[in-house]
C-alpha cells in the first residue's frame, strides 16, 4: 500500500458519516445537540434554526427523509421529541434511522421509559450515553447491553452525591 | 462519606445545581433572558471559587446555557480546569463542556494537550474513554499532530478492547486533521481489520471505508481482504460499510464489479434488513455498467416491494433508487408505471414529488397522454400552491421533453425555429386544451406574484407558454379581457425579452377575440375601452430595449390606433382583426392525434390530420404580415369528403418528389406502382447515404432506403448475421422487425410530419475510416476499393483524398475489411449502407460514425463500435486531438488530452453506440480531426493493448440544417443585399432535374423553395444562422448554381462539396 500522494486539500474538510445530531421539542426548543463537524457557534445556530423550522413544518404522515442543502436529513419523532440527524449524500438513510432508534432505546433503558423531562434535567447523562454509543459520528458499540454496562460503571465511579442527584 | 453528603447539601444550599437552573428557567418563561443573566452572574462567582465541585457544577450549567444559545466562550479556561480534575465525575463534565463548546479557533485548546495525553495513558479506562470522546469533537491539527503517537500506542498496545476500538475510530479524525500521520499508521490500522475482537474489526472497517471513500485509489489492494470480510461477516453495520467501500472501488477496477455481483445478489435475496438491502441495491445500481441486466431487474423487483410497502420511508427510498435506475435502464422502470402513478395519490408530498420526478423520465410516446391526463387530475386536486406549481411545471417539462424525444426519434420538428414555444403543450392539446387555457390564464393573472422567484429558477418560461396558449386559444378563455389586462401590466416589462415579445403578440390576439365577442353588442364601449387599454399600455413595450418586443409592439400599436378610428366610425372590424390571426395550428403528429380519443365537443377543433400542405404557414403567430383569409373551422367533417380529399392529397403527394410518404405501407404500394420505378437512380444513389446522413427529402430516398434494406436483409439472412445487424442498426432498423416496441411506430410518424421540418438535430457528415491492421492495405486494398467504387462513389472520393492517411498500428493475421453504416440525423431512420460482407473473416472491430448536430456550436458524434473479431474488447478509450476550432468535450476536471472512456465493453460480434460531444467555434471551414481509440483485446489465453487511429471529417455541409423557407421570405432575403454571391458550374450531369434537386437536398441539407421548369431556388441555414440560398439552373448536361450566403467562406466550401457530390456521378 503506497500512500505517497498527499491528500488533496478538500480531504481535510471532508466530513465524517454523521454530521450532527439534534434533539428538539415540538415547540422547537433544542434539547440536545451533538456536532461531529467543526462549525462556528454562529453557523450552528443558523443551521439549527433552519432545520427545526423545516422539520416542524412537515406533516406527521410524511417520510423521515429530506434533502437539505447538500445533506440528507433523517429525522424521527418520538412522543414530543424530534431526533434529527444530518448525513452525507452517499450515506444510508435506513441505518441512520436505526441509529436514532437505538439511541432512543438506550435512553429508554437507562431512564426507564424516558420522557422529555428526563432529557432536560439530565441532559449531561443523555450526552454521556450518546458518546458511549457514537464516537465521532460512527457507531462505536452496536450492542445495547455493552453501552449500558459502560455507562453504569462510569456512574459508579461518580460520587454518591452525584448519583443521588441524578435519580 | 457522611461528611461529604453533608458538605454536598451545604453546597446545595448556596448554589443552584443544573436541575435548579432548568427548573428556574422553566418558571421564568416571561423574563427568561433576565433570569439567565442573573444566573450567569452567579456562575461567574462560582467559577471564582477554589472548590472544584462548585466549579464543575458551574461548568455543567454553562454547558446547558450554551445549548440554549448563550455565549460561554469566556469560560473556556474554567472548562480546562475542570477537565484536568483528577476526579472522574468532574473530568467527565469538563470534557463534555469542552466537546460542546470548543472549536478549532478556541485558543485554550493548546493548553489541553498534556492533560489529554495524561488521560489517554491513564490506567483508568474511563478516563481514556472521556478523553477520546472529547478529542473526537474538538481535535485540531495541532492536537492531532501532538497526540497521533499516543493514539497509535493505544491502538496497538491497548489492553482494553473498548479503548482499542475507540482509538481506532478516533484515528480517522486524526488523519483528517493531520494527514501525515496516515502513512506510518496505516499498516497498524490494516492489521486491525483482522483483529480477533469483532468490535475492533468493525471499527477498523469503518475507518478504512471512510478513508477509501475519499480516495479509493490507494485502497484497491485491500479489495481481496474486504471481499473475504464481506462474505464472512454477519454484522449488518459492517456489511453496509464494506459494500459502500466496494461501491467506491468498482469504478476503478471493473473486474470487481463482476466478482461482486454474485454476493450482492445473494445478499439482496437473503437479507431481511432493509438498510442492508437498500445499500446493496444502491451499489448494484451505481455500478451497473459492469453488472448484468438480470441484477438490475432484481433490483427493480426489490424496489417495487419497497415502494409497495406501507412504510413511507421505504416508499421514498424505493422511488429515490428507482430514479437512479431510470437514468440507465429506463425500460425496466417503465414497466412499473402503474405503481409510480399510484404514488401520486400518496398523502406525503415528498413522495409525490419523487414520483413526479420519476414520471418525467418515464414518459414515452405511448404513455404520455395517460400520464399527462393523470397529472392534470392531480392539478385539480392539489392543495398547496407549491405542489400545484410543481405539478404544472412538471407537466410542461414532461411534454416538452417528450417532444424533444419526438425530434430525436422521429426527426420531427417544427418548421420555424424562431417559435420554440414549449411544444409539449401542443402534444396534449386535444385533451387538455380548454383546461390548459384556463390554467394558463390563472397563471398569467398571478404572474406578478411569482415573477420574482420565477425568474430565478427559470420557471418564467412557463409564462412564455402560457401567454402563447392564451393568445392562440383565446376563444376558450372565460374572460379574455381580464387576461388581456394581466398581460399588459407594467410588471411584464421585467420579464425577459423573448417572453415580452410573446406577450405583446398574444395580447393582440386576445384583443381580436375581445372585439369579436363584442361584435354583436350594440353598446360598443367595451370594445372601445379595450382599444384604449391597448393604446395606453403598448407604448411601454414600444420603449423596450428588446428589438423584437419593440417591433411587434409598435406594429400592433399602430394597428390598434387604426382600429380605434374605425371603431369610432362604427365600422365592424372584428372579422378583419380576427383574420390577422386566423389559421389552424398545425397538429403535432397526426398519428398521435388520431390515437387520442377525441372528447365530445372538440371535434371542431381537430383539423383533419393530413390537411396541412407544405406551403401552409404552420403557425399563426407570424402570419401577421400577410393576413390570410379566415378559414372556417371544420364544423362537421363528412367521412366521404374526407376520404376523397385524402385520396386527392395522396395523389398529389405521389407526384411530388419532395413529399415523403405517409406510412410504410403506402410506400410499398407506391413502390409497386409501375410508373415510378427510377431504377437507375436507385443504383447510383444507393451508396450515398453512407456518406452524408441527412434528411431524406424525397420519397425516392425513402423508397431506395426501403429497397436497400430489403436487399440487405436478404443478404444478412443468408449470412446469419441478422442479430448483430439489428443491434448495430439501432432503432431505425427495428421498424423492420414488426410492431412490438414503442419505436415501431416511429417511422410512420416521421414520414407523416414532413409538412413542417426543422431538423433540430442534424447530422454531421462524418467520415471515419478504420481499418484494423496496417497490413490492410497490402492484403485487401483492391477489394476494398472496388467495393467503394461500386457502392459508394462519394465515399470513395473522400477515401482517395485521404489516401491511406489512416493506418492502423494493430497487428492481426487475417484480412481486414471495412464496414460502414450511417444513420441519419434523427437516428431512427437509419440510412444504412454498405452492409457489405466480404468473404474474409473479420478481424477485430469495425467502427461507424454518425454525427448529430444540435444548436449553436455543439456537434454530437455517434460512433458505433462493432466488434467483428472473436476476442473480447474492453477498456476502450476514445480520444481526439483537439484543434483550435473543434474540441471534444471532456468531463470537468480532465485534462485537454485525456481520452474518454467508452462506457461499455464489447463481447465478440456485438456492437454498441457511444456519443461524443464536440464544440465547434467556426463552421465556415471543413476540418478533420485526428483521433485514436485504445482498447484491450482479451483472448482466452492472453490480452493485448491495441490502438486504432482514425479521422473525423466535419464537412461544411454537415453544419447546414434543412430549413424550409417560403418564397416571399426567400425573395426578401435576396433583396436585402446582405448576402454575398458566388457561383459554380457543373458539367456532364446526366440526371433528371428533380433527382438533381433531391440529391442536393439530401446531401447538402437544402430545401426547395420554388421550382419552375428547369430552374429552382433552394435554401438552407447553418447551425449558427447563416442563410444559404441557391439558384439552380439546368440546360442539357450543364448545371449552373448561383449561390448567396452571408458568409462567403462557408458558401465556397459548401459549393465545393456540392461540386464534389456531382463530380462523382
Amino acid at each position: 500500500m503506497s500512500l505517497t500522494t498527499h491528500f488533496p486539500l478538500c480531504f481535510l474538510f471532508s466530513l465524517f458519516q454523521m454530521q450532527f445530531m439534534l434533539l428538539f421539542s415540538r415547540q422547537g426548543k433544542l434539547r440536545l445537540q451533538k456536532w461531529y463537524v467543526p462549525l462556528s457557534d454562529k453557523e450552528k445556530k443558523k443551521i439549527t434554526r433552519e432545520l427545526v423550522q423545516t422539520v416542524l413544518a412537515r406533516k406527521p404522515k410524511m417520510c423521515s427523509f429530506l434533502e437539505w442543502r447538500d445533506l440528507k436529513i433523517v429525522y424521527k419523532r418520538y412522543a414530543s421529541l424530534y431526533f434529527c440527524c444530518a448525513i452525507e449524500d452517499q450515506d444510508n438513510e435506513l441505518i441512520t434511522l436505526e441509529i436514532i432508534h437505538r439511541y432512543v432505546e438506550l435512553l429508554d433503558k437507562y431512564f426507564g421509559s424516558v420522557c422529555e423531562l428526563d432529557i432536560i434535567f439530565n441532559f449531561e447523562k443523555a450526552y454521556f450515553i450518546l458518546d458511549e454509543f457514537l464516537l465521532g459520528g460512527e457507531a462505536q458499540e452496536t450492542s445495547k447491553k455493552n453501552v449500558l454496562k459502560a455507562i453504569e460503571q462510569a456512574d459508579l465511579l461518580q460520587e454518591v452525591r452525584h448519583r443521588m442527584k441524578s435519580k | 462519606m457522611a461528611l461529604k453528603i453533608v458538605k454536598g447539601s451545604i453546597d446545595r444550599m448556596f448554589d443552584k445545581n443544573l436541575q435548579d437552573l432548568v427548573r428556574g428557567i422553566r418558571n421564568h418563561k416571561e423574563d427568561e433572558a433576565k433570569y439567565i443573566s442573573t444566573c450567569i452572574d452567579e456562575i461567574k462567582q462560582e467559577l471564582k471559587q477554589d472548590n472544584i465541585a462548585v466549579k464543575a457544577n458551574a461548568v455543567c450549567k454553562l454547558t446547558y446555557l450554551q445549548m440554549l444559545g448563550y455565549d460561554v466562550s469566556w469560560a473556556a479556561f474554567n472548562i480546562v480546569e475542570v477537565m484536568s480534575s483528577s476526579k472522574f465525575t468532574y473530568k467527565r463534565i469538563g470534557y463534555l463542556a469542552a466537546s460542546q463548546c470548543f472549536h478549532e479557533s478556541t485558543d485554550v485548546i493548546m493548553l489541553t494537550t498534556n492533560q489529554i495525553r495524561k488521560d489517554l495513558s491513564s490506567p483508568n479506562q474511563y478516563d481514556t474513554g472521556v478523553a477520546l470522546t472529547g478529542l473526537s469533537c474538538f481535535v485540531t491539527p495541532d492536537l492531532a499532530r501532538d497526540l497521533a503517537n499516543d493514539i497509535m500506542t493505544l491502538v496497538s498496545h491497548g489492553d482494553c478492547v473498548k479503548r482499542k476500538r475507540c482509538s481506532v475510530l478516533i484515528m480517522y479524525k486524526v488523519f483528517l486533521k493531520y494527514p501525515e500521520s496516515l502513512r506510518p499508521a496505516f499498516p497498524r490500522l490494516k492489521e486491525k481489520l483482522e483483529d480477533p475482537d469483532p468490535g475492533v474489526q468493525s471499527a477498523a472497517v469503518n475507518v478504512i471505508c471512510e478513508l477509501a471513500r475519499r480516495n479509493p485509489k490507494n485502497y484497491l489492494s485491500l479489495a481481496p481482504l474486504f471481499f473475504k470480510l464481506m462474505t464472512s461477516s454477519t454484522n449488518n453495520w459492517v456489511l453496509i460499510k464494506i459494500i459502500k467501500l466496494f461501491g467506491a472501488l468498482t469504478p476503478l477496477e471493473p473486474r470487481l464489479g463482476k466478482k461482486l455481483i454474485e454476493p450482492l445478489t445473494n445478499l439482496i435475496h437473503s437479507t431481511s434488513a432493509m438498510s442492508l438491502l437498500y445499500e446493496c441495491v444502491n451499489t448494484v445500481i451505481a455500478g451497473q455498467y459492469c453488472s448484468s441486466v438480470g441484477s438490475v431487474v432484481l433490483c427493480v423487483q426489490k424496489l417495487r416491494i419497497l415502494i409497495e410497502d406501507s412504510d413511507q420511508n421505504l416508499k421514498y427510498l424505493g422511488l429515490l433508487a428507482m430514479s437512479k435506475i431510470l437514468k440507465t435502464h429506463p425500460k425496466s422502470v417503465q414497466s412499473h408505471k402503474d405503481l409510480i402513478l399510484q404514488c401520486l395519490d400518496d398523502k406525503d408530498e415528498s413522495i409525490r414529488l419523487r414520483a413526479l420526478d420519476l414520471l418525467y423520465g418515464m414518459v414515452s410516446k405511448k404513455n404520455l397522454m395517460e400520464i399527462v391526463k393523470k397529472l392534470m387530475l392531480h392539478v385539480d386536486k392539489a392543495e398547496g400552491t407549491t405542489y400545484r406549481d410543481e405539478l404544472l411545471t412538471k407537466i410542461i417539462d414532461i411534454c416538452s421533453q417528450s417532444n424533444y424525444q419526438y425530434i430525436t426519434n422521429f426527426e420531427w420538428s417544427v418548421s420555424q425555429p424562431v417559435t420554440p414555444h414549449p411544444p409539449g403543450i401542443s402534444v396534449s392539446w386535444w385533451t387538455i386544451r380548454v383546461f390548459a387555457v384556463a390554467q394558463m390564464a390563472t397563471l398569467l393573472d398571478n404572474a406578478h406574484l411569482l415573477t420574482g422567484s420565477m425568474q430565478r429558477n427559470g420557471i418564467c418560461e412557463v409564462l412564455y407558454a402560457a401567454a402563447w396558449i392564451c393568445g392562440e386559444f383565446s376563444e376558450h378563455l372565460e374572460n379574455p379581457l381580464q387576461t388581456l389586462e394581466a398581460m399588459l401590466r407594467p410588471k411584464v416589462a421585467t420579464l425577459p425579452g423573448h417572453i415580452q415579445a410573446v406577450y405583446v403578440q398574444n395580447a393582440a390576439k386576445l384583443f381580436a377575440t375581445v372585439l369579436k365577442s363584442q361584435e354583436g353588442n350594440t353598446d360598443s364601449t367595451t370594445a372601445q375601452e379595450t382599444s384604449q387599454l391597448m393604446i395606453d399600455r403598448l407604448p411601454l413595450f414600444v420603449q423596450s430595449a428588446n428589438l423584437e418586443v419593440q417591433e411587434r409592439a409598435s406594429c400592433i400599436l399602430q394597428l390598434v390606433k387604426y382600429i380605434q378610428k374605425l371603431q369610432q366610425k362604427d365600422v365592424e372590424v372584428a372579422e378583419e382583426v380576427i383574420a390577422l390571426f386566423a389559421g389552424e395550428l398545425n397538429p403535432v403528429a397526426p398519428k398521435a392525434q388520431k390515437k387520442v380519443p377525441v372528447p365530445e365537443g372538440y371535434l371542431d377543433l381537430t383539423p383533419p390530420s393530413e390537411s396541412e400542405s407544405e406551403d401552409e404557414q404552420p403557425k399563426a403567430i407570424f402570419a401577421k404580415e400577410e393576413p390570410k383569409h379566415s378559414r372556417p373551422r371544420h364544423t362537421e367533417v363528412d367521412e366521404k369528403e374526407l376520404a376523397r380529399r385524402r385520396e386527392a392529397r395522396k395523389q398529389e403527394q405521389a407526384n411530388n418528389p419532395f413529399y415523403i410518404k405517409a406510412s410504410p405501407s403506402s410506400q410499398k404500394v407506391y413502390q409497386d406502382a409501375p410508373g415510378v420505378e427510377h431504377i437507375p437512380v436507385v443504383q447510383i444513389d444507393l451508396s450515398v447515404p453512407l456518406k452524408v446522413p441527412g434528411l431524406p427529402m424525397s420519397d425516392q430516398y425513402v423508397k431506395l432506403e426501403e429497397e436497400r434494406r430489403q436487399k440487405e436483409r436478404a443478404e444478412k439472412k443468408k449470412k446469419e448475421k441478422k442479430k448483430r445487424k439489428e443491434k448495430r442498426s439501432g432503432r431505425g432498423k427495428k421498424h423492420d422487425s414488426g410492431p412490438e416496441s414503442e419505436e415501431d411506430i416511429t417511422p410512420a410518424h416521421m414520414v407523416d410530419i414532413v409538412t413542417e421540418e426543422m431538423p433540430e438535430v442534424r447530422c454531421v457528415s462524418l467520415q471515419i475510416q478504420f481499418s484494423t491492421s496496417r497490413i490492410f492495405n497490402e492484403l485487401s486494398p483492391s477489394s476494398f476499393w472496388v467495393f467503394n467504387e461500386k457502392k459508394s462513389s462519394k465515399h470513395k472520393k473522400k477515401k482517395q483524398k485521404k489516401e491511406k492517411e489512416e493506418k492502423e498500428k494493430k497487428k492481426k493475421k487475417k484480412k481486414h475489411h471495412h464496414h460502414h453504416h450511417h444513420s441519419d440525423g434523427g437516428g431512427e431512420e437509419s440510412v444504412q449502407n454498405g452492409t457489405v460482407e466480404e468473404e474474409e473473416p473479420l478481424p477485430v472491430s469495425v467502427y461507424d460514425i454518425q454525427g448529430n448536430l444540435q444548436d449553436g456550436s455543439q456537434v454530437v458524434v455517434s460512433v458505433i463500435f462493432e466488434n467483428k473479431c472473436d476476442s473480447f474488447l474492453k477498456s476502450m478509450e476514445f480520444n481526439v486531438l483537439d484543434s483550435l476550432n473543434s474540441k471534444l468535450q471532456r468531463p470537468e476536471g480532465s485534462g485537454p488530452h485525456d481520452g474518454l472512456t467508452v462506457p461499455f465493453q464489447l463481447p465478440p460480434g456485438v456492437s454498441n453506440e457511444a456519443r461524443f460531444v464536440f464544440t465547434v467555434q467556426s463552421i465556415v471551414m471543413p476540418q478533420k480531426l485526428k483521433g485514436t481509440l485504445t482498447f484491450i483485446v482479451k483472448n482466452e489465453d492472453s490480452s493485448t493493448h491495441e490502438k486504432l487511429d482514425f479521422k473525423l471529417h466535419f464537412t461544411c455541409t454537415s453544419y447546414l440544417i434543412t430549413t424550409p423557407c417560403y418564397s416571399d421570405a426567400f425573395a426578401k432575403l435576396l433583396e436585402s443585399g446582405d448576402l454575398k454571391g458566388s457561383s459554380v458550374r457543373l458539367e456532364g450531369v446526366n440526371m433528371p432535374f428533380h433527382h438533381l434537386l433531391a440529391r442536393i437536398c439530401f446531401h447538402h441539407h437544402f430545401s426547395v423553395v420554388e421550382r419552375i421548369d428547369s430552374c429552382a431556388s433552394m435554401y438552407s441555414r447553418s447551425i449558427q444562422g447563416h442563410h444559404v440560398c441557391l439558384l439552380v439552373k439546368t440546360s442539357g448536361q450543364t448545371v449552373s448554381i448561383d449561390a448567396k450566403c452571408d458568409e462567403p467562406t462557408l458558401l465556397g466550401n459548401v459549393l465545393d462539396e456540392i461540386k464534389q457530390t456531382f463530380s462523382q456521378c
